[in-house]
């Protein structure tokens, strides 16, 4: 096994098993640090996709930035471990319903044969994103700015004391 | 190199997870964070697509796909915030009922 395959089947294996432990986890703060570790661990992958700038604003804006929003108001308003009862009935029918989702997915995904060779290297540095991202997507790059400052007054109007 | 179906596999088990957590968890956070997860798995798909047909256009929209998630963890967490300033829970069988 060469040391780059060694490397995916790692990060995949731990990018699974801690999404698994999102959903198996009681605790909301255990869960949310399970998450921000499968968050880095498909940063991991991207990096060996040779995504390394989408990769770095993975960390950064992913398990940086709204993963911490996450934590601040787990600990605002936390609880104790969740209240189980209902979410048992309905395990019996989405954990066989979400296998046969990945059993499907999958399956279409092993069928996939790729028409272009593999080893065409991808433009993938940060200017070529820079120069993509302004020129034949400056619209909806200036969209996202507005949507995020609807976003911003969105949160100020909803979390304020007396709506 | 890794088969590209491998990357594919593994976004697809990554995004049932999220599915079977969404239906699963009661915890309207965990549910929250469930479908992080799924965005994710989509992200991943979208960067193994774009490394292996050799474009830029696929890490473009994950770009953008993170500035949506992170305006939508925003709106989201304030909306559990008035949720549970209103009736005291988190449970989202205890908020079904609507306004009017």
């Amino acid at each position: 096994m060469t040391l780059a395959a060694f490397f995916f089947y790692f990060f995949a294996a731990t990018a699974l098993l801690a999404g698994v432990n999102v959903v198996l986890q009681k605790k909301t703060v255990n869960s949310a640090f399970s998450l921000i570790v499968c968050l880095c661990a498909v940063a991991m992958l991207y990096v060996q996709l040779d995504a390394t700038f989408i990769a770095i604003i993975q960390i950064i804006i992913y398990a940086g930035a709204i993963m911490v929003l996450f934590l601040f108001v787990i600990m605002l308003l936390g609880r104790g471990p969740e209240s189980l009862p209902s979410s048992l009935n309905t395990g019996y029918v989405a954990v066989p319903l979400g296998i046969l989702l990945a059993v499907l997915i999958g399956q279409a995904a092993a069928r996939y044969q790729s028409t272009t060779p593999a080893e065409s290297a991808a433009p993938s540095s940060i200017s070529a994103i820079g120069s993509e991202l302004f020129s034949n997507y400056v619209l909806p790059f200036e969209a996202t700015s507005i949507l995020i400052l609807v976003a911003v007054l969105g949160a100020v109007i909803l979390a304020k004391k007396n709506p | 190199m890794i088969p590209l179906q491998h990357y594919l596999i593994v976004a697809a088990a990554l995004f049932a997870i999220g599915t079977i957590g969404v239906l699963v968890k009661r915890n309207i956070i965990t549910m929250f964070m469930c479908i992080e997860l799924m965005l994710n798995a989509v992200n991943l798909t979208f960067i193994a697509f774009a490394r292996y047909w050799g474009r830029i256009e696929g890490q473009i929209f994950v770009f953008f796909v993170m500035a949506v998630a992170a305006a939508e963890a925003a709106v989201g967490l304030a909306i559990i915030v008035a949720i549970y300033r209103n009736r005291e829970t988190l449970n989202v069988d205890d908020a079904n009922s609507m306004k009017w």
